[in-house]
């Protein structure tokens, strides 16, 4: 496999494009609204209509707004003998939302002239139009099931140009130009992690994409994996041949089946045109990609515990130092990074650190997923620059609370971060900002919450959250959120006094700053960021316990 | 006789070495993927993900053979078995509803449907129905918070749920094994 043969397939991919196609999302939220059946019905209706030569119906990947799926989206035009028009390809398509099977016929008839009551969503509405597409790109246009597609799409031509024409130190430098930072939740800057796997040494060393994704409330990893895995494929490759790794593991959780079908038919696909395993590229890079399934532990999310885990033990925390780049899987050293991290890689490989760099804010770069969801219109994916203030991402993107309800506050950053009240909306989205507001950008959930949401609730569920999935190594995280929790039960049944109240906030520091890893340590942040801003909820709430 | 006692997997109380005594084939496929994973004992996850999807569930049997296989102390297997929250080692009812309860589902509702099954359906999260066919559980996040709340019905995700249509789904089930019965 060559340049040339790549092109071929894009070029061949290209040529065999229909003039119309009609795209049915095929990505979890949308099928399990039945997308799958959609699909199969407007394959059957382009046949009724004798429509095979000109009409194309695809399976592609999350096209963002979840909540109206199953979503079909028609473009270009079907040349009718007479009059013929120019397929406008700049042209924005037809987006139809909550797609059932029956519809397929008059959604196909539109093609010839009929109409269609089908719902139709609108395209140019702001909760598309401030996007800035650059992880998911491919997400909703190619089909994640056939690497033809990704190449159409330039897909592999980074990895090809890095194995071919550029050194390790060449790769990582352009990395840590960028200015990316990890987007697995502590937004670590991934260049240097890279430089230090590089340089450690040992006679092995491993690469590993975390696709754990146990935050509560995100998907926006399950939705790359599940729309564009072969762009993960290709930043795990330039990754292994940067730190000098020819061995790399996709650690999935086992409630993604979809995710890890589509990544087993991506990697059958890659090595079978020589994209993975050995001389990749006719060069001298071998390198074998194998999943690893989770079974239901969030604490396997944390980079030692995920690696016990891929080791068949027990996803147990193992204090750092030594870091995974020094001493990781089985002892050696181990780059460990983030789906969304991995799905950056090879646009900035093909763009330049340059573009990368000039995109987001001082100190943060690029743009960041976050999965919207809760008590918002607007339901589903967005992918942002960075510093895009909170109130355009919930109010005029996410379109507020339905119904006229008044949003409360925003939680982001899962278990480990905070609740973020309206009145701090006007804040830039970026790691820096965030932190300040006593919240983290996590891997980028965001759960809106209205009026009607009590904030001690709220609290006490991230506590219950932590509370069962501790592992139970260490006795402040252990024992800690368990009193944690049943303080806070205490006082929202309203039998706690203003004692338990300084007990818990007392417990909520010695947990923060005595457990091993990161869950216990943040397992008190929604209590603290709750405290900050909504004190007066645990006050009343103590007061009305006062008066029984 | 029901379909719920007709899914239990036959509980074959010798366990041996390489060749189950019990003859069950289940063994035999479990076999064939140990040897596929070259008995490396770094894939005890992969197995004992096998091993469930086989038997429905870890029983002792089970993890003593998947020990024996591997040449791992029982306890490591055990004490992987018990560490996840997807291993299970008791027998579930012929169908499962899992509500995810993370925090997107949380906020829309996903602790009412919860409430109401309660008071409705007499069934809390983590049991079966008295007569064998619905087992509750819950999830944290099934990564469809788009759609939430979410619940999974035998395997299939289905997004926007209440209660109504949760128990309307319990009663199904428990309906077809009455007629079947
Ligand atoms: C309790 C806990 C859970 C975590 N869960 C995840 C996760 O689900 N996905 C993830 O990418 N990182 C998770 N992390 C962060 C990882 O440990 C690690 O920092 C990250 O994968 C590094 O990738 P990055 O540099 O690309 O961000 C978790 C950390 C902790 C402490
Ligand atoms: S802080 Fe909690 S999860 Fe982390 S090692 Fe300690 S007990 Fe385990
Ligand atoms: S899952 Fe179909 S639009 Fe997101
Ligand atoms: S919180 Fe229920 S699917 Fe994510």
């Amino acid at each position: 496999m060559d340049l040339a043969e790549l092109l071929e397939i894009a070029k061949k991919e290209r040529a065999s494009e229909k003039p119309v196609q009609v795209r049915c999302c095929m990505a979890a939220g949308c099928l399990s609204a039945n997308s799958e059946a959609v699909k199969k019905s407007l394959d059957a209706a382009v046949t009724d209509a004798g429509l095979e030569e000109q009409v194309q119906v695809t399976g592609v990947g999350c096209m963002r707004l979840c909540c109206q799926g199953p979503l079909v989206e028609v473009k270009g035009e079907v040349k009718q003998s007479s009059v013929d028009k120019p397929v406008a390809e700049e042209t924005l398509g037809t987006l139809y939302e909550k797609v059932v099977p029956e519809d397929a016929p008059s959604i196909i008839g539109t093609l010839t002239g009929g109409e269609t009551t089908v719902q139709k969503g609108d395209l140019a509405q702001p909760f598309f139009t401030y996007q800035m597409p650059i992880v998911l790109e491919n997400s909703g246009k190619v089909d994640p099931e056939r690497i033809q597609s990704y190449i159409a799409a330039k897909g592999y031509q980074g990895l090809y140009h890095v194995l071919r024409e550029k050194t390790p130190a060449d790769v990582i430098d352009t990395i840590t130009r960028s200015g990316l930072r990890g987007r697995g939740g502590a937004g670590y800057p991934t260049g240097v992690k890279w430089a230090t796997v590089a340089k450690a040494k040992g006679d092995r060393k491993f690469v590993i994409c975390n696709a754990d994704e146990g935050d509560p409330g995100a998907f926006m990893d399950r939705s790359i994996l599940e729309s564009d895995p072969h762009r993960v494929l290709e930043g795990m490759a330039i990754a292994a041949y940067a730190v000098g790794a020819n061995q790399g593991y996709i650690y999935v959780r086992a409630e993604y089946p979809t995710a890890i079908n589509r990544l087993q038919i991506a990697i059958r696909q890659a090595q079978r045109l020589g994209i993975l395993g050995t001389q990749i590229f006719d060069s001298r890079f071998d390198f074998k990609v194998d999943i690893r399934i989770g079974a239901g532990a969030y604490v396997c999310g944390e980079e030692t515990a995920l690696m016990a885990s891929i080791e068949g033990k027990r996803g147990m925390p193992e204090p750092r130092p030594p870091y995974p780049a020094e001493s990781g899987l089985w002892g050696y050293p181990t780059l460990i990074n983030n789906v969304e991290t991995y799905a950056n890689i090879s646009p900035i490989i093909r763009k330049g650190a340059e573009w990368f760099a000039s995109i987001g804010t001082e100190k943060s770069k690029g743009t960041k997923v976050f999965a919207l969801a809760g008590q918002i219109t607007n339901t589903g994916l967005i992918e942002v620059p960075m510093g895009t203030p909170l109130e355009l991402i919930v109010e005029t993107m996410g379109g507020g609370v339905p119904n006229g309800g008044i949003v409360k506050a925003v939680q982001t950053g899962g278990p480990s971060g905070g609740c973020i009240p309206a009145s701090a909306f006007n804040s830039p989205v970026d790691y820096e900002s965030l932190a300040q507001l006593g919240s983290m950008m996590g891997s980028g959930g965001m759960i809106v919450m209205d009026q009607t949401t009590n904030m001690v609730d709220v609290a006490r569920f991230f506590m219950e959250f932590c509370m069962d999935e501790s592992c139970g190594k260490c006795i402040p995280c252990r024992v800690g959120t368990v009193q944690l929790h049943h303080l806070l039960t205490k006082i929202s049944e309203g039998k706690a006094s203003m004692t338990d109240l300084a007990l818990l906030e007392e417990l909520c520091e010695t947990v923060k700053f005595t457990s091993l890893c990161g869950l216990g340590q943040s397992a008190p942040n929604p209590v603290f960021s709750t405290l900050r801003y909504f004190k007066e909820e645990y006050l009343a709430l103590i007061k009305q316990g006062a008066k029984v | 006789m029901n379909s719920a006692s007709a899914a239990q997997p036959k509980n074959s109380k010798t366990a041996s070495s390489a060749i189950h005594a019990s003859g069950d084939k289940r063994f035999k496929m479990l076999d064939a993927t140990i040897k596929r994973y070259q008995y490396q004992q770094d894939a005890l996850i992969e197995i004992l993900h096998k091993a469930q999807e086989l038997f429905g569930y870890l029983e002792t049997d089970v993890l003593i053979y998947v020990a024996q296989s591997l040449k791992l102390p029982p306890s490591r297997v055990y004490g992987v078995a018990t560490f996840y929250h997807l291993f299970s080692l008791a027998p579930s009812g012929a169908h499962s509803c899992v509500i995810c309860t993370g925090t997107a589902c949380y906020v829309k509702g996903a602790q009412t449907i919860l409430t109401e099954l309660e008071k409705s359906d007499n069934i809390r999260a983590g049991e079966t129905t008295p007569d064998g066919q619905v087992s509750l559980l819950t999830a944290r996040c099934l990564g469809a918070c788009g759609i939430a709340p979410a619940v999974v019905f035998d395997g299939a995700v289905l997004g926007n749920q209440t209660a109504e249509t949760v128990h309307d789904w319990i009663h199904r089930c428990s309906a077809e094994c009455t007629k079947e019965g």
